[in-house]
């Protein structure tokens, strides 16, 4: 890479780079030869970061009105949407703002499975976006937990009841986590103070990951690697920054879509009921974002048993870049495994719509065939059809027309699009 | 392999069980779907209603039901019922407020302001338990948003009021409701025709009634409404130009690089 021989033209600049070098960083940056064949799919990536920024600005304003205190926190919420100025838009742009970002995520995370992102040598950076995702989970269940409405406090006590599941301290690790003997006011406290706190740390593990990123370069739809910088490849500014631009704005589309003309349509309306220990709700659900693992969960008769699922479903995509046997990363050129990937996208949703409804009956019986698919998928489909699939020929650049794999790449560039 | 493409299978799904979500249904009798102006992506709501809605809080549904989230002068503020100054201050100063301690330590009761809160017909929850026959009549500052079916549901609530049908029995003081969840409440019909006499000379049927306070009670729940949507107007028309700019300065920028091809 150039970064090496950038100089600042001025003397100033000079100066200050020789001592810390953030001209270079920046220029590093904007020269960041990225593929010139990225679609749509890649801009998931500055649509999170802007995600996450919407997150904090709005968070902080929220956390000058909003009071922390079982007796207090459902009325300052109120007075947020009442009284503070526009405390109703960037309250709604915080609770949909949460929606958005895990719907952006698994955008993200769905693409990377179909490209084989997560393939060498790029494991790092799809580990480092799982920690991510874990403390996204975290961060969102806790946050939802504080304007201690009847989900809010339900929500809390069936999540952190699943850790007493644990042989022998699972009582007291319970205990320990609430900070009393059931969720109250100890619990809402120190909810907060993590809501507050998670945020920055994934603002760190985003720098390591967009780091990590910047090592190997993107992946891109063709799934090969390439001579950077080269034909196959364009500066980031401007040709990636005004294209993520564009992405991003259409996403703010749909984003304010919800804010302003259906802020409640994605939260539960026993929310808006102040947490009341006494009353149970006759169902318990999650965010959205949630079911599919709240399905997991509920599948297993076994309590310990669901946990561990539950938990087990996520730890799995860990390993995933070593279940995966197969060399070639794009699913393009992978005609077997492009079919299982859609019927994993389907299992995934099928386990989401279970989790929404009541663990009973029919709901119960799809909900277990969903739960043992997705194990299927990362534990036999992946490392079998790896090693006995016949991938189609692949091309040796994103530009040139090559030897064998020309027609095909005209092909799959055909798929791409109309993907 | 490539005649069916699996990429169609998530549609397919959706469509498979929104056919399923829709003919297994719970049992629960929907509500009625009302026409409200307050829907929609220009929704506002009708003034004069919400005027008339205020009455039948204030002469029906105040007497049980607390709405410790409003002041008064939320009433006379815009996108709201837009009482006038002075309507506002009237109806603030007929309530007595318990106000205190004063510099002598004592409580007072001194006539309400408009930057007072609803007065609350109980001191506290559980007094209003106790007088209701163990059911608590629950804060009306944002009821339509915590019942599914919003505005639809409250007001059918209102007018579902029925005998029971054969074969149900039900205890003294509960109430057979066709659309409640559950069809059983412990709120006895809270309108009948003519109970209040409208300051406009509407004519005070269930019907009108129950639209009215209604519609007082989605204002109440989201005051901010009126605003959210022109402001949302504004957003819209403002993203989508600059989505157009930014799309034609993209098409440009990159057809340096499509040209080379």
């Amino acid at each position: 890479m150039s970064d090496k021989e950038y100089q600042p033209k001025s003397k100033a600049g000079k100066w200050f780079n020789d001592r810390l070098p953030l001209l270079t960083l920046g220029a590093h940056l904007t020269d960041y030869p990225t593929p010139k064949n990225l679609n749509y799919w890649w801009t998931f990536g500055g649509i999170l970061t802007f995600c996450l920024l919407t997150q904090i600005i709005t968070g902080i304003v929220l956390a000058m009105h909003y009071v922390a205190h079982a007796d207090l926190a459902f009325a300052s919420v109120e007075h947020i949407m009442r009284d503070v100025n526009y405390g109703w838009l960037i309250r709604y742009i915080h609770s949909n703002g949460a929606s958005m970002f895990f719907l952006a995520v698994y955008i993200h995370i769905f693409r990377s499975l179909f490209y084989g992102s997560y393939k060498s040598p790029r494991e790092v950076i799809w580990i480092i976006g799982l920690l991510i995702y874990l403390l996204m989970m975290a961060a969102a269940f806790m946050g939802y937990v504080l304007p201690w409405g009847q989900m809010s406090f339900w929500g809390a006590t069936v999540i952190t009841n699943l850790f007493s599941a644990i042989p022998l301290v699972g009582d007291s690790i319970t205990t320990w986590l609430w900070g009393a003997y059931s969720v109250d006011n100890p619990t809402l406290n120190r909810f907060f103070s993590l809501h507050y706190l998670i945020p920055f740390l994934i603002l760190g593990l985003v720098v390591l990951h967009i780091w990590a990123l910047h090592v190997p370069g993107n992946n891109n739809p063709v799934g090969i690697d390439i001579k950077k910088p080269s034909k196959d490849t364009v500066p980031f500014h401007p040709y990636i920054t005004i294209k993520d631009t564009f992405a991003l704005l259409m996403f703010m589309i749909i984003f304010a879509g919800f804010v302003f003309f259906s802020p409640n349509v994605l939260g539960h309306s026993d929310n808006y009921i102040p947490a009341n220990p006494l009353v149970t709700p006759a169902h318990i659900v999650p965010e959205w974002y949630l079911l599919p693992f709240y399905a997991i969960l509920r599948s297993v008769p076994d309590k310990l048993g669901g946990v561990i699922l539950m938990f087990g479903a996520i730890f799995i995509l860990f390993v995933l870049p070593w279940l995966d046997t197969s060399k070639v990363r794009s699913a393009v050129f992978r005609p077997i495994y492009r079919q299982f990937y859609w019927i994993f996208v389907v299992d995934v949703l099928l386990l989401g719509y279970m989790g929404a409804m009541p663990a009973e009956g029919i709901y119960l019986v799809l909900a277990r065939v969903g739960t043992i698919y997705y194990f299927l998928h990362f534990l036999v489909v992946l490392p079998v059809v790896g090693l006995l699939e016949k991938t189609d020929p692949i091309p040796l650049s994103i530009s040139e027309p090559v030897l064998s794999g020309g027609a095909k790449l005209s092909m799959a560039k055909k798929d791409n699009e109309k993907f | 392999m490539r005649s069916f493409s699996l990429k169609k299978l998530p549609v397919l799904f959706f469509i498979f069980f929104l056919i399923i979500n829709h003919s297994f249904g719970s049992e629960q009798t929907k509500p009625i779907k009302v026409d409200w102006s307050f829907k929609g992506l220009t929704g506002k709501f009708d003034r004069a209603s919400l005027q008339r809605g205020f009455q039948v809080y204030k002469e029906v549904c105040s007497s049980c039901h607390s709405m410790q989230y409003l002041s008064y002068r939320n009433l006379g503020e815009p996108g709201g019922p837009e009482f006038s100054k002075e309507e506002v201050k009237a109806i603030a100063a007929s309530i007595e407020i318990e106000d205190g301690p004063d510099s002598q330590g004592e409580m007072f009761t001194r006539p309400g302001r408009p930057s007072d809160k609803f007065k609350s017909p109980y001191p506290n929850v559980n007094a209003s338990i106790a007088a209701n026959g163990g059911a608590y009549p629950p804060d009306m500052s944002v009821l339509v948003k915590a019942r599914p079916g919003g505005s639809d549901y409250i007001y059918s609530v209102l007018v579902g009021y029925e005998d029971p049908p054969e074969g149900v029995i039900l205890d003294d003081g509960v109430y057979y409701n066709k659309y409640m969840i559950g069809n059983k409440i412990k709120m006895s019909s809270p309108l009948m025709d003519g109970i209040i006499e409208y300051s406009d000379g509407t004519e005070a049927s269930v019907d009108q009634m129950a639209k009215d306070v209604t519609t007082f009670l989605s204002w109440a729940a989201e005051p901010e409404l009126e605003e959210r949507h022109k402001t949302g107007f504004k957003v819209m028309v403002y993203l989508i130009l600059l989505t157009v700019l930014v799309y034609l300065s993209m098409k440009r920028i990159w057809s340096r690089v499509d040209s080379e091809e």
